[in-house]
């Protein structure tokens, strides 16, 4: 099997600090993802987990360290190297975050019109095709979000996600409140992606079968800093109380 | 005279309750100049947004149909009753007097000058101001905004700016036409008692109207439509991470705007005056 920390390191965090007032949420964070990998960030509610990969995208500034996207460093970023980043890195939300006033096509036409300009309506219309059925959903197109159910949304969401065809996605909490069958696909469909589109992914969850389903590589985090990282064996082996808590 | 200790201990809990109203005073203070500075931030990025090549034109032409949609039913109903209920109100004074014949007229530039924007300025911050701090603001608890600026799209420029522009330009023209239904309806009240004919009534009404009355009228309500757009987008755009923010936002967006329509009222009044 191929080490995948031989690969081409695509995100380097080191000494990332985050603070909202008082409260310290990251409190020197280092981490890296490499090429095709599927790192995933476990951790409690609160942890601190969404803040981190909302500064990957800049939705949120940090307020020390650095974070290294490719090759843009993304503290001081200028808005020419930013939208270089975002077109990098695609973001699945943790609800969808589909636009409620427009369809599934008119919100994937959205996402792909806003980041090339270049794209005739054929094109448009053969690629919304295309990732539709890769997410298998191929009758959505004319259907509002509201007519969706929640493990449709998320779908539509990484419809909406690999229709620009990133080299990295981030996933905030993919599982979150969905049926296990449901889950189960979702997680499934996570490793369809990389397998297909050969893309490196960050996945925050908390939801241990979708984390045993997903990782290459596992990151814990506790009190905004990384209490252990390792493979998925070296987590269910640890007699660590605080990593049983999530495995047992 | 020397101090018990209960009376020492009353002292220090009125130092202490002194002192933590003084800090209850000064967070206050802190936060309301923080707001400000929040307030004149947004501002600033909503105008440099304005003049920006990438103006959503689409976008800014849906906003002004459906603002002039939602609010064009609402406006006719309170436009007809607030004509009638003037004329009723108005006419058993001028009897009184002997000038009937100035109803019209009276009636008219009570409308154009004052009724007619105030009124459609006030429903318009209901409809309008509560649906933009509503829809904003339940695009912010549902990240749709974050998914946006991930996608390229900065939201003040596709959210924020065709609203505000799109308010700006709709409560003059809905103001001009509340002022035409209103007109419509004073004829209907005159008719109640009287027997006046449409263009007779029209000759009394606008023989009374200058130019100078209409003018300021307009100008003012640039301003209204700009405030309700300003301050539903902002109450929307900056709403909390809960769904009872949605609420709120909605909420404070119609106080907020209801509160400065009056106050740029007075101050345009204060102006009109002058000239």
């Amino acid at each position: 099997m191929m080490d995948i920390k031989e690969n081409k390191v695509v995100i380097d965090i080191q000494n990332l600090k985050k603070s909202f007032g008082d409260l310290k949420v990251l409190d020197g964070v280092s981490i890296q993802l490499h090429e095709q990998e599927n790192l995933v960030i476990l951790g409690k509610s609160g942890s601190g987990k969404s803040v981190l990969i909302k500064c990957i995208v800049n939705l949120l500034t940090h307020d020390e360290g650095s974070i290294k996207v490719g090759d843009f460093e993304l503290t001081d970023i200028n808005e020419e190297d930013l939208i270089e980043v975002r077109k990098k890195t695609g973001f699945l939300f943790q609800g969808a975050a589909l636009y409620d006033s427009m369809t599934v096509k008119e919100n994937l036409m959205f996402a792909l019109s806003r980041l090339d300009k270049s794209f005739s309506k054929v094109e448009i219309n053969t690629k919304i095709n295309e990732v539709l059925d890769n997410v298998g959903l191929p009758d959505a197109m004319d259907k509002m979000p509201s007519e969706l159910s929640g493990g449709m949304k998320k779908r539509i969401g990484l419809a909406r996600t690999l229709i620009v065809n990133p080299k990295i996605i981030l996933y905030d909490e993919p599982t979150t409140g969905l049926d296990p069958i449901t889950s189960n696909e979702i997680s499934e469909l996570i490793n369809a992606t990389k397998s297909k589109f050969k893309n490196s992914s960050i996945i925050i969850s908390h939801d241990i079968n979708c984390v045993k389903k997903v990782a290459d590589r596992i990151a814990m985090l506790k009190d905004g800093k990384i209490y252990k990282v390792g493979i998925l064996d070296e987590f269910v082996n640890d007699n660590d109380p605080y990593i049983q808590s999530f495995f047992k | 005279m020397i101090n018990t200790p209960n009376k020492a201990t009353q002292a220090h809990k009125k130092n202490l309750k002194f002192q933590s109203f003084i800090s209850f005073i000064k967070e206050k203070c802190i936060q309301f100049f923080i707001d400000i500075a929040h307030v004149i931030a947004y501002l600033k990025l909503v105008f440099k947004n304005v003049f920006t090549k990438k103006f959503e034109f689409e976008e800014f032409l849906k906003q002004c149909y459906q603002i002039g949609n939602k609010s064009v039913g609402l406006i006719s109903i309170t436009g007809i009753i607030v004509g009638l209920v003037l004329t009723i109100q108005s006419r058993p004074a001028l009897v009184e007097f002997g000038a009937l014949a100035m109803l019209p007229g009276m009636v008219a530039i009570s409308i154009i000058r004052e009724m007619g924007p105030v009124i459609t300025a006030l429903i318009c911050a209901g409809k309008i101001g509560s649906s933009m701090g509503a829809e904003l603001g339940s695009m912010r608890v549902s990240e749709q905004i974050d998914a946006m600026e991930v996608s390229n799209t900065n939201p003040i420029n596709f959210l924020i700016v065709p609203r505000v522009l799109a308010a700006t330009i709709m409560i003059p023209i809905l103001t001009l036409y509340a002022d035409a239904i209103g007109i419509f309806g004073s004829w209907l009240g005159v008719n109640l008692k009287d027997n006046l004919s449409l263009e007779l009534f029209m000759n009394q009404a606008f023989s009374s109207v200058e130019f100078i009355d209409i003018i300021p009228a307009v100008i003012k309500s640039f301003f209204f439509g700009a405030v309700i757009g300003l301050v539903g987008c902002y109450k929307g755009y900056n709403a909390g991470r809960g769904t009872e923010s949605v609420g709120i936002a909605a909420n404070s967006a119609v106080v907020t705007a209801s509160l400065l329509l009056i106050i740029v009222d007075l101050i345009a009044v204060q102006i009109t005056d002058l000239l």
